[in-house]
């Protein structure tokens, strides 16, 4: 982490919110990274799957946006939700556990790994609403883009964008609240 | 999924918009104030003799004290509900309020023979004070946890607890137009003691509401 990752990723998320997809994309693969590198990092002892501490931060982070001062600092705020849902993480299964802030300066970025064991992430979507699941997991799995999955269900590309927004928020809120089966 | 489809979906939904956390905290604050005006009107009003009132030390002083409280735990709560922004100022200026109190409780002493401090502390309608400043505060202290759940409180139960004492602050400070005791030593006593009330409540509402 460096003054220079600074001035990037808040340049690109004031980007973002202001409109720029491909700035977002490109902000969200650098924090997935770097996230991933302070999560492992944390995660000794087995319990908990790094990998589903990492989405449920970059979701957060998603419906959380808002609460970005454009002129503060952004790895700072970054990092807080991360230890937030890092020690949430924790909690729900019971260990406690204490993080210092100062430990963020050695954080390095980490690639993805292909795990096999099952996310959270999918029971989370397997809980939602049918229509909000099947437009997530035709913009997410299958890759697909709003045009094409407004095409492939019949419905408007706004009635597409309605359920992606509604659908992200309710696995972040699910996530929130510690729920994750199809109850 | 794979946390690159996750990105997928998360860039795909970038345009959706949501007031900043900053602007969407003085709306509140607006909504707040009115919600506390509603109330204290319908309810028991200011004190016909407000106008005389208004030119007492005394009566003076109980908004100073409320609206520092309401002011510093504005500024802190904002701070709580924004994820990594530096508390350390903020809850330094809490102190101000407390502070100001501490120092009128001791003028008052010096002032007021020692045989009227009972009285003065008792005061004559305290029940009112606690039922009331509670009352007047609760609207507001829903609109508060609502905020933080908007927010991303890192410290749930504290910031619960700090938009207690902020809707305390503005329900105080309604309330003290209305109420007849005028002395430092009651405010320090029943003030206290109401908005304590709500402080609680919002750190309970902050444990079991506000999750994100």
């Amino acid at each position: 982490m460096s003054g220079k990752d600074e001035a990037e990723l808040s340049r690109l998320l004031r980007a973002a919110i202001a409109g720029d997809e491909k700035a977002y994309a490109d902000f969200l693969h650098r924090i997935a990274a770097l996230v991933r590198g302070f999560v492992r990092r944390k995660i000794v002892q087995g319990g908990v799957d790094p990998e589903d501490v990492v989405q449920e931060t970059l979701l957060a982070i998603h419906v959380k946006r808002h609460t970005w001062r454009q002129d503060a600092p952004v790895l700072p705020w970054i990092y807080a939700i991360a230890r937030f849902k890092l020690i949430d993480a924790f909690r729900r299964r019971g260990r406690r556990i204490e993080i210092d802030v100062d430990d963020i300066a050695e954080t390095f970025a980490e690639p993805e790994v292909e795990t096999v064991s099952e996310r959270d992430i999918n029971r989370a979507l397997d809980g939602l609403p049918p229509a909000q699941r099947s437009v997530v997991s035709a913009v997410s799995v299958e890759g697909r883009s709003i045009g094409e999955t407004a095409l492939k269900f019949g419905i408007s590309e706004t009635a597409v964008r309605v359920s992606l927004h509604r659908g992200l928020a309710a696995i972040a809120k699910r996530f929130g609240q510690g729920r994750f089966g199809r109850e | 999924m794979r946390t690159e489809d996750l990105i997928k979906a998360l860039d795909a939904d970038a345009s959706s918009k949501a007031m900043p956390l900053r602007s969407a905290w003085w709306l509140a604050a607006g909504a707040a104030i009115v919600v506390a005006a509603v109330v204290f009107l319908l309810t028991i009003g200011p004190r016909p003799d407000f106008m005389v009132a208004a030119h007492t030390m005394r009566f003076l002083s109980k908004f100073v004290f409320t609206i520092v409280l309401a002011a510093t735990a504005f500024g802190l709560i904002r701070a709580l509900s924004t994820p990594g922004a530096s508390t350390a100022r903020a809850v330094a200026w809490m102190a101000a309020a407390p502070l100001l109190v501490a120092v009128a409780v001791v003028l008052e002493l010096f002032m007021v023979p020692e045989a009227l401090w009972g009285t003065r502390m008792i005061g004559s309608n305290m029940m009112i004070c606690m039922g009331f400043i509670p009352l007047i505060g609760i609207g507001p202290l829903a609109i508060f946890l609502w905020m933080l759940r908007y927010g991303a409180p890192t410290r749930p139960v504290l910031a619960g607890a700090v938009a207690g004492l902020l809707a305390g602050g503005l329900a105080a400070t309604f309330y003290a137009a209305h109420c007849f005791d005028d002395s430092p030593l009651f405010v320090a006593t029943w003030y206290t003691i109401a908005i304590a009330i709500l402080a609680l409540l919002g750190a309970l509402g902050g444990r079991f509401f506000v999750r994100w």
